[in-house]
């Protein structure tokens, strides 16, 4: 009853958008357009043969990991401004990795709770540092080129859009394949396996771009409001959402993706979306007070 | 009006960091390794 019937159309409309040359499936070969140029918001493979634009992971590691550059100017700020602009709401509406993983927890199964598993939410900040970053940056050849390695060595975003539709279509690529593609192949299963259990296992714990719209979920403009003179602090709210967020509490925490459950869920209509530089926080500080 | 001053601070820095990114050819980079399959990612190595 709570969850929102309509999202997996904006879904599958930012799916559709970020790779719209799906005739290039079938000739085995990639977009060499200049919209390459740019990112799209959310983890989508630029190797994929449908994608239009490029991933902003791959494309930070790209940049940090070549000789010219040690800071990615452009990306990060790229990633700051859609950060600000909807948080994780990219996570929750833009992503195309965040809906094959819905897609496939919707496989009828014994459903597990990752609420004990809590800790590991922090996994994803150490890969966005280290394998994003630190590693990239330091870890260079000598020529001074970087690996990515997020994408070599844990992404399985590659593999599902990239590797294994290329490796199908090109015999060439598909003679080139090692033990780095069994690896990531692995990753790739293990992760699908953990996706039909837990509710974007994925999201939670190692994607760096979640992490770093994370970040920023405080501070984005869209943004949920809790109305404190409604609130009961029933906990409807938090019981049903399944990324483990005490929403009345902290209706902006880190791991929200928006996806506007807790919204619908709530019987005294407290909860709120909003799109605003106006804040709301100090009043809402205040009625808190009040209540204490 | 409360305006969130945080908010407003990293859209600007936002928009000067790519300013400055594109003026520094980093998008160029980016539309080079996008435009060029990337072995690593799909697993070649």
């Amino acid at each position: 009853m709570a969850e929102n019937k309509h999202r997996w159309k904006i879904q599958l409309a930012a799916t559709l958008a970020s790779n719209p040359f799906f005739l290039n499936f079938f000739e085995g070969k990639i977009h060499k357009g200049r919209s390459k140029m740019i990112c799209v918001p959310g983890l989508n493979c630029y190797s994929c043969p449908a994608a239009a634009a490029s991933c902003p992971i791959g494309s930070l590691q790209a940049v940090i990991g070549s000789s010219k550059f040690h800071f990615a100017y452009y990306i990060v700020g790229l990633l700051i401004l859609m950060g600000v602009l909807l948080g994780r709401a990219i996570c929750g509406f833009l992503c195309p990795f965040g809906w094959f993983q819905e897609l496939l927890h919707k496989i009828p199964s014994k459903k597990l709770s990752a609420k004990k598993l809590h800790p590991l939410t922090y996994l994803k900040y150490v890969v966005l540092a280290v394998f994003v970053i630190i590693l990239p940056m330091t870890v260079v050849n000598e020529v001074g080129l970087g690996d990515p390695f997020f994408c070599k060595y844990i992404c399985p975003v590659g593999i599902l859009e990239g590797g294994i539709p290329l490796s199908i279509a090109d015999s060439a690529i598909r003679a080139s394949l090692g033990a780095l593609f069994t690896w990531k192949s692995c990753i790739l299963l293990g992760c699908m396996v953990l996706f039909v259990f837990f509710y974007r296992p994925f999201c939670k714990w190692l994607c760096p771009l979640g992490a770093f719209y994370a970040l920023l979920n405080s501070v984005s403009l869209y943004r949920f409001h809790i109305d404190t003179d409604k609130c009961t602090s029933c906990g409807a709210c938090s019981k049903v959402c399944k990324m483990d967020v005490d929403v009345f509490r902290t209706p902006n925490h880190r791991e929200c993706i928006r996806c506007g459950d807790c919204v619908r869920t709530c019987p005294h209509q407290a909860i709120t979306r909003t799109f605003s530089l106006k804040s709301t926080e100090g009043k809402k500080v205040k009625t808190h007070e009040k209540n204490s | 009006m409360n305006l969130r001053k945080s908010s407003l601070f990293l859209l600007a820095a936002a928009a000067v960091m790519i300013a400055v990114g594109v003026w520094r050819g980093e998008a160029a980079t980016v539309l080079s390794k996008g435009i060029n399959l990337c072995l690593e990612c799909v697993g070649i190595g």
